[in-house]
C-alpha cells in the first residue's frame, strides 16, 4: 500500500471486495444473456441455417478450447487453495499454468479463425454475403459472441500476469489474497460463458 | 503523525493531501470532492446542453427556417439528448449527491471502494471528450436522435460511432458507481443502522445501484453491436443481411427505460427527505416508501416495450406492456401520497428546498399522468411521436430528476460548502423558473394533441400560437436557470460562512457531521439508536 496522506485508516474488508466482484459478474451475465438472447431469436427464424451453419465450425478446435478452460478453472482454484495454506511455490505453478493455458486457447482461436477468413467467411466477407441471411446472421453471432468471449479472456490474461507479480513481491499472501480470489472468480465466469457457447455454436445441429 | 490528525480538523475543502491544487481535486479518491467533480463536470455540460435547447426553440418561434436548417436542428436535438440523458440525468444525483451523501448519510468514513470511485468519474471524463470528438471529428455531427435506432444509425454518413463508444464508456462508470453503491450500503453501515433505519435517500440509492448494474450492460451490448454493425456489418440488426430492426429497438429500450428509474428514484429519496425535515413531522409510511422504491425498480424492468406500441408487436405483448406500465405508476403514486400526508399537519417550513421539493411534486404529477395517457393502447396510437412525448419527457425527467436535483443543491448546500446561499435570489430563481418551466412544457401537451410531430425543425401555421408561447417560455426557464447558477456559484465563493452543522433541523446522519466535513466525515463513528425523521 502506497502511503497516502488523504485516507489515515485503512479499510480492509474481503467479504465487501468479493461482493463487489460478484455484482460485476452479474453485470457481465447480463451483457452475455442479451447475445444469448439474440441468438434465440434468430436460431428460432432461422432453424436450417443455423443448424447448417453449426456444421461448418471446427468442433475439434472448440472441444480442445473447452476442455483447456474447463482444466484452467481447477488449476486457478488450486491456485487459490495453495495461496491460502501459505505454498507460496504452489500457487505460482498453478496459476502460470493457467496463464499458459489462457495463451493457448486464444492460439487455437486464432487458427480457428484464420482458416475462416482465409476462405472469406467473415462479417462482410465476400464469400458469406453468398450465402443466405441466417447463414450471414449465423456467422456474425459467431464472430461477435466468441470475440466477445476472447476479449474476456485477454483481460484475464492481463490479470494473471498481475496476480502473479504480486505473489511473487508477497504483496498476496495467505493472509491477503483477494486479489487472487477475485481473479479467480471472474476466470471461472469466462469459463461459464464459454460452456455455453460451445453446445450453442459446435454441438447443436 | 502529526499531519494527519491535523488533517482531521480541517474542512475537506481545505485539507493538504499528498497533491496540491487541482491535482489535489482530480487525483482525490474523497467521495466529497469526487461529489463536487462530477457536480462541476455536469455545471459545465448542463450548460451546453441547455443553451442548444434554446437554440431549438428559438427556432421553432416561427415556421420555416428561422435561425437553423433541418440539418442542423437534427444535430442539436441529438446532441441536447446524448449530453442530457448520458452525461447529465443519468449519472445525475447518484453521481453527485449519492457520492458526497451516501457515506455521510450511513455512517461511512468513504464509500466502499474510493480508488474505484475515482475511477468512475475518469471514466466518466474519458466518455464524455469520446462523445465530443463525433462533434469535430468525420462526416458531420450525429443526426440519429439519442436513441440511434436501426437502421439510420448505421446508414448516415454522420460520425455516429464515437457517440455510440462514447456512450459505451459513460455507462461503464454508471456500473461502477453502482457496484460501489450496493456494497457500501451492505457492508459499511454504522452500527445500530439496521435496514430500516437507514433514510430514504440511501435507499433509493441502493434500488437505483441494482438497475445500474442490471440494466446497463444490455445498453453496453446494444451499443457495440451498432458499432459493429456500422465498421464491420456483422447484420445482426440489418434488414438488409436479415437482420432485425425492431430487436434493436427492444434492447435499447430494455434498458433505457429501466435508465427512467435511475434517473428519477434518487430524486425521489431527495423528496423524502426535504419534505420531513421541512413538515417537522415523521415522514408517513416509512416502509411503504422503501418498498415502493423497491417495486419501481423491479417492475421498472418489464415495460420497455410501452415505447414500441407502435413498432409492430403481437396483441398480448401490447397488452400486457400497457397493464404493467399502469402497474409501476402505483408505486410511484404511494410516494406522492405519503409525501402528501407527511405535510399534513405539520409545521411547515417555507424556505427553499422545500419550494423546490412541493414543486416537484406538482410537475411530477402532470408528467406521472401524462405518462399514463402515454401507457394506455388507443391514446398512444394517437400521441405517439408527437410533442406530447417531448411534453411528459421533460415533465418527468427535468420536473422530476432537475427539479429534485435544485431542491437537492439548495438542501445540502450549507454542509457541501459551509457557507449558506442567498436565500432570496433562491426564490426569486426558482419562481422564475418555475413559470418558465411550465409556460415552456405545458403547450407541448395541446401541440401533441393537436398532431404537431416532434423532431422537425418545421411546422403548419395552425401550430404557431401555442409555440410561440413555448418559445417565450423557454427563454424564461434559461433565465430562471441563470439567476439560480449565478447565484449558487456566487455563493460558494463569497456566501456567508457557517458552520452551523445543522441549519434545517434535519433528524438524519450527516447533519451530525461537521459543516463543512471534516476528511473522514468523523472523530468518532456516530451509533444509531432510532429510525430516522423522529420528529
Amino acid at each position: 500500500m502506497e502511503k497516502n496522506a488523504e485516507h489515515t485508516h485503512v479499510h480492509r474488508d474481503d467479504e465487501g471486495d468479493k461482493l463487489g466482484m460478484w455484482l460485476f459478474i452479474f453485470t457481465e451475465l447480463l451483457l452475455f444473456g442479451m447475445l444469448f438472447l439474440i441468438y434465440a431469436v434468430y436460431r428460432y427464424r432461422n432453424p436450417v441455417a443455423f443448424q447448417l451453419g453449426g456444421e461448418e465450425v471446427d468442433v475439434f478446435i472448440g472441444t480442445l478450447n473447452t476442455v483447456l478452460l474447463l482444466v484452467s478453472s481447477a488449476t486457478v482454484a488450486m491456485s487459490i487453495s495453495a495461496i491460502q495454506k501459505g505454498l507460496k511455490k504452489h500457487a505460482l505453478v498453478f496459476l502460470g499454468i493457467t496463464l499458459l493455458i489462457a495463451l493457448v486457447f486464444l492460439v487455437n482461436k486464432y487458427f480457428e479463425w484464420g482458416a475462416k477468413i482465409e476462405y472469406g467467411f467473415y462479417p462482410g466477407g465476400e464469400a458469406l454475403l453468398e450465402l443466405g441471411h441466417g447463414t450471414i446472421l449465423f456467422f456474425g453471432l459467431y464472430y461477435v459472441m466468441t470475440g466477445i468471449h476472447a476479449l474476456h479472456i485477454l483481460i484475464g490474461i492481463g490479470l494473471f500476469i498481475y496476480v502473479f507479480q504480486q505473489i511473487r513481491a508477497d504483496k498476496i499472501h495467505s493472509t491477503d489474497y483477494i486479489w487472487l480470489e477475485n481473479t479467480g472468480l471472474y476466470w471461472h465466469l469466462v469459463d461459464i460463458i464459454w460452456i455455453f457457447l460451445f453446445p450453442l455454436f459446435y454441438l447443436i445441429h | 503523525m502529526s499531519e494527519s490528525t491535523k488533517s482531521n480538523h480541517t474542512s475537506f475543502l481545505e485539507y493538504k493531501g499528498k497533491y496540491r491544487g487541482i491535482l489535489g481535486w482530480i487525483l482525490s479518491t474523497d467521495h466529497k470532492r469526487i461529489g463536487l467533480l462530477y457536480l462541476y463536470t455536469m455545471l459545465v455540460f448542463f450548460s451546453v446542453a441547455a443553451i442548444l435547447g434554446l437554440l431549438m426553440k428559438i427556432q421553432l418561434i416561427a415556421p420555416g427556417h428561422t435561425i437553423m436548417g433541418p440539418a442542423t436542428y437534427n444535430a442539436m436535438f441529438t446532441m441536447h439528448g446524448i449530453i442530457m440523458i448520458f452525461i447529465i440525468v443519468v449519472p445525475g444525483l447518484p453521481a453527485v449527491f449519492g457520492n458526497f451523501f451516501l457515506p455521510l448519510m450511513i455512517g461511512a468514513k468513504d464509500v466502499a471502494f474510493p480508488k474505484l470511485n475515482l475511477a468512475s468519474w475518469w471514466i466518466y471524463v474519458i466518455g464524455i471528450l469520446i462523445v465530443l470528438t463525433s462533434q469535430f471529428l468525420g462526416d458531420g455531427p450525429p443526426d440519429t436522435g439519442w436513441t440511434f435506432y436501426a437502421p439510420y444509425s448505421f446508414q448516415t454518413p454522420a460520425n455516429i460511432v464515437p457517440a455510440l463508444v462514447g456512450a459505451f464508456v459513460l455507462g461503464f462508470s454508471s456500473i461502477l458507481t453502482g457496484i460501489n453503491f450496493v456494497v457500501t450500503i451492505h457492508r459499511l453501515r454504522t452500527p445500530g443502522m439496521t435496514w430500516f433505519k437507514m433514510p430514504l435517500f440511501p435507499w433509493t440509492l441502493y434500488a437505483t445501484a441494482w438497475i445500474q448494474i442490471l440494466a446497463t450492460p444490455v445498453i453496453g451490448i446494444t451499443l457495440l453491436l451498432t458499432v459493429m454493425e456500422r465498421t464491420l456489418g456483422v447484420g445482426i440488426f440489418d434488414p438488409a443481411l436479415g437482420g432485425d430492426p425492431i430487436l434493436y429497438q427492444h434492447l435499447f429500450w430494455i434498458y433505457s427505460h429501466p435508465a427512467v428509474y435511475i434517473m428519477i428514484l434518487p430524486g425521489l429519496g431527495v423528496i423524502s427527505e426535504i419534505i420531513p425535515v421541512f413538515s417537522r413531522k415523521r415522514i408517513f409510511g416509512y416502509k411503504a416508501i422503501v418498498l415502493s422504491s423497491l417495486a419501481i425498480a423491479f417492475v421498472g424492468y418489464f415495460v420497455w416495450g410501452h415505447h414500441m406500441f407502435t413498432s409492430g408487436m403481437s396483441g398480448r405483448a401490447l397488452f400486457a406492456f400497457s397493464f404493467l406500465t399502469f402497474l409501476v405508476a402505483i408505486p410511484s403514486a404511494v410516494k406522492v401520497f405519503n409525501w402528501v400526508a407527511t405535510m399534513y399537519k405539520g409545521s411547515l417550513i417555507f424556505q427553499t428546498p422545500f419550494f423546490w421539493a412541493v414543486s416537484f411534486i406538482f410537475v411530477f404529477m402532470i408528467g406521472g399522468f401524462s405518462g399514463l395517457t402515454l401507457g394506455s393502447l388507443a391514446t398512444n396510437v394517437h400521441l405517439h411521436d408527437t410533442h406530447f412525448v417531448v411534453a411528459h419527457f421533460h415533465f418527468i425527467v427535468f420536473g422530476g430528476t432537475g427539479f429534485s436535483f435544485l431542491a437537492a443543491i439548495h438542501y445540502w448546500f450549507p454542509k457541501m460548502f459551509g457557507r449558506m446561499f442567498d436565500a432570496s435570489w433562491a426564490n426569486i430563481g426558482w419562481v422564475v423558473f418555475f413559470a418558465g418551466f411550465l409556460t415552456l412544457y405545458l403547450p407541448m401537451f395541446s401541440l401533441g394533441i393537436m398532431g404537431m410531430p416532434r423532431r422537425y425543425y418545421d411546422y403548419l401555421p395552425e401550430f404557431h400560437a401555442a409555440n410561440i408561447l413555448s418559445s417565450l417560455g423557454a427563454m424564461l426557464m434559461i433565465a430562471g436557470a441563470m439567476i439560480i447558477i449565478v447565484n449558487l456559484v456566487r455563493s460558494a465563493r463569497y456566501g456567508k460562512k457557517t458552520n452551523e452543522k445543522n441549519p434545517w433541523g434535519g433528524k438524519t446522519l450527516e447533519w451530525q457531521a461537521d459543516t463543512p466535513p471534516t476528511l473522514e466525515n468523523w472523530e468518532e463513528i456516530p451509533e444509531v439508536t432510532e429510525k430516522p425523521y423522529e420528529y
